[in-house]
């Protein structure tokens, strides 16, 4: 039997994503891809593989799944319930899921996309150059229960059972923004209060990008409602007509006419799709130059994850916390140790 | 960056950076020919001169985008290339881009099929008759693709379809069908909602991703959307380009 991983149960919006597909702007199609592209790296150094493999992205929900082959996966982004035949596993974790063994994956605990990977990849079909379906354009699908998913050979390595911290980002926050085309169209008084305003993220939100609610009136500009359509890129904050800000995410459309106020961090923009509603939001206008230097430091950060990778199971002269962890019934949730990081 | 700048007073081509690792280069503030060709023509001379950094380039309907790593080129490095480039031409007397086509798409105006046919005729003060011949008389160019993949922008039509957009969103507009405002034309690759007003339906597929040439305008081809009936509207469903056909123009 060839590679496969079998989907049993399914969440409605599960999706098989990568890097997108950027250099399309000119035809229309904005690049797409993972939403959390940090959970992408963090996949890649669980698995010691490159950071291009696909991964199946979970919006909300797992699934029940199984494989034809042994197979080494890993879990990122928001954390899920996760067991192997009622076992709970750990989250940000690498672990081996054996021929025949069925992985259950339940609701997000906290966040909103949790992630999949593969030792190997998904091996799902190309178009213009990436496997990640890119709903808006019709590109892909949603991956159905019953469905079978090809996956590509591990040539890798065997290890398992690693994890890596996890990065707080899945509760809202302070996100990092850059003045952009349209910033100077808002009176500073606007842009100050921009600064100062508590926004919670809003039920409506997608790939395409997420609603955020002020406290307090919403954002306006003389200018701003003639603007002419000019091109969006992943991180804008567009302005709607009724004030209330849209942060786009990557399966944007390529141009817009609402006015922008600033263009959030590729950096931050994880923290902005991993909001929940509820959540709360806030933003920090930061120069040109820092965000290069910040953009620089995570790229820097995203490759070096592979050195940060620990094994799940420690050695207990190492726990100095040991009285406070379940021995006696053997199974333990097994996430203890990342409990309150995020 | 908090300075609040009178448009009036700008001089054109302007240059802004666009998120973090972009810059758009503006030949106007509003919609025009000239600035249109200039932007197509700076940026076919951007992809010309191959700026080692620069990862991706477009337009939209008068500016030219560049995205670069900046990690590669700083943006004042950036910014000094695109001004010595700016200053080699007078790009608002560019010519369009060569190769261009004029497409001849098969259009059913009006009917069930695009209900809003006669409310823009009337807020264009036109009856029905006149608004199909004026808008299917039109040669229309792509003035830019975005929104969504392979979605033209055509213009420029008469004077009196300086049509607003409607304050509220059509719910669902079907793929392939073709919208009024602003003196422009859209046609829409997928099913959308939209606040622009469907006067005629097509059958052309403007998104292929199946294919080798997935998007199938460009900007600067021509179109001329020729009246069609319901009836042979359904039979080109099955046709590969929904009964257009094109000829190469420049």
């Amino acid at each position: 039997m060839s590679r496969t991983l079998i989907v049993h149960r399914a969440g409605p919006n599960l999706t098989i994503q990568d890097q997108g597909r950027p250099g399309n702007l000119a035809f229309g199609l904005s690049r797409g891809g993972a939403a959390d592209q940090l959970a992408m790296a963090e996949g890649a150094a669980l698995l010691g593989q490159d950071v291009t493999y696909s991964a199946l992205e979970m919006a909300g929900m797992g699934g029940e799944f199984e494989a034809t082959e042994n197979m080494r996966f890993a879990l990122t982004g928001a954390r899920m319930p996760v067991s192997i035949d009622g076992v709970r596993i750990a989250w940000n974790a690498s672990h081996l899921l054996e021929v025949g063994a069925r992985l259950s994956i339940g609701a997000a605990e906290i966040g909103s996309y949790g992630y999949l990977h593969l030792g190997g990849g998904f091996q799902a079909p190309e178009t213009l150059g990436a496997q990640s379906a890119h709903l808006a354009a019709g590109i892909g699908g949603v991956v159905p229960p019953g469905d079978q998913l090809s996956v590509g050979a591990d040539g890798n390595g065997r290890q398992v059972g690693f994890k890596l911290a996890h990065d707080p980002r899945f509760s809202g926050g302070t996100v990092r923004l850059v003045p952009s085309l349209q910033t100077e169209f808002f009176d500073p008084k606007e842009i100050e209060r921009f600064e100062a305003t508590e926004f919670r993220r809003d039920t409506r939100g997608n790939r395409m990008g997420v609603r955020i609610v002020p406290e307090g009136p919403g954002f306006h500009t003389d200018t701003g409602l003639t603007v002419l359509s000019e091109v969006i890129v992943p991180g804008d904050v567009q302005i709607t007509g009724d004030g209330t800000p849209f942060v786009l995410l990557s399966e944007c459309q390529t141009t817009g006419g609402y006015p922008r106020i600033g263009s959030v961090l590729p950096a931050d923009l994880p923290r902005v799709a991993q909001a929940r509603a509820g959540d709360v939001i806030r933003f920090r206008f930061i120069t040109l130059s820092e965000a290069v230097a910040v953009e620089r430091n995570e790229a820097m950060r995203r490759k070096g994850l592979g050195g940060k990778v620990e094994p799940l199971v420690r050695n207990p002269h190492d726990v100095i916390d040991l009285l406070s962890y379940q021995l006696i019934s053997g199974v333990t949730a097994g996430d203890d140790l990342e409990r309150g990081a995020s | 960056m908090n300075q609040v700048v009178s448009t009036e007073t700008m001089a054109w081509p302007r240059i802004r950076t666009a998120g973090y690792d972009g810059f758009l280069v503006s030949f106007a503030d509003h919609l025009s020919e000239p600035a249109n060709r200039a932007a197509l023509a700076f940026r076919a001379a951007v992809e010309r001169a191959g700026w080692s950094g620069v990862e991706e380039t477009s337009t939209s309907l008068v500016s030219t985008y560049l995205r670069f790593d900046p990690n590669c080129q700083a943006h004042d490095q950036m910014q000094a290339a695109i001004n010595a480039l700016l200053a080699t031409h007078d790009w608002f007397a560019a010519d369009l881009p060569d190769g261009r086509k004029l497409w001849r798409v098969p259009t059913v105006f009006g009917t069930n099929l695009a209900p809003q046919l006669e409310e823009a005729a009337q807020a264009a003060g036109l009856t029905v008759d006149q608004a199909i011949a004026s808008i299917s008389q039109s040669q229309v160019r792509v003035q830019t693709i975005g929104f969504s993949p392979g979605m033209p922008y055509l213009g420029e039509l008469p004077a009196e379809w300086d049509i607003p957009r409607q304050t509220t969103l059509t719910s669902k507009v079907s793929a392939a069908g073709l919208c009024v405002a602003l003196r422009q034309l859209v046609l829409f690759p997928v099913a959308t909602p939209t606040g622009w007003r469907q006067v005629g339906q097509t059958a052309f597929r403007l998104f292929r991703p199946d294919q080798d040439q997935p998007f199938v305008l460009r900007p600067g081809d021509e179109v001329l959307f020729e009246p069609t009936s319901p009836e042979k509207l359904e039979a080109m469903q099955k046709d590969a380009n929904g009964g257009a056909s094109c000829e190469v123009i420049s």
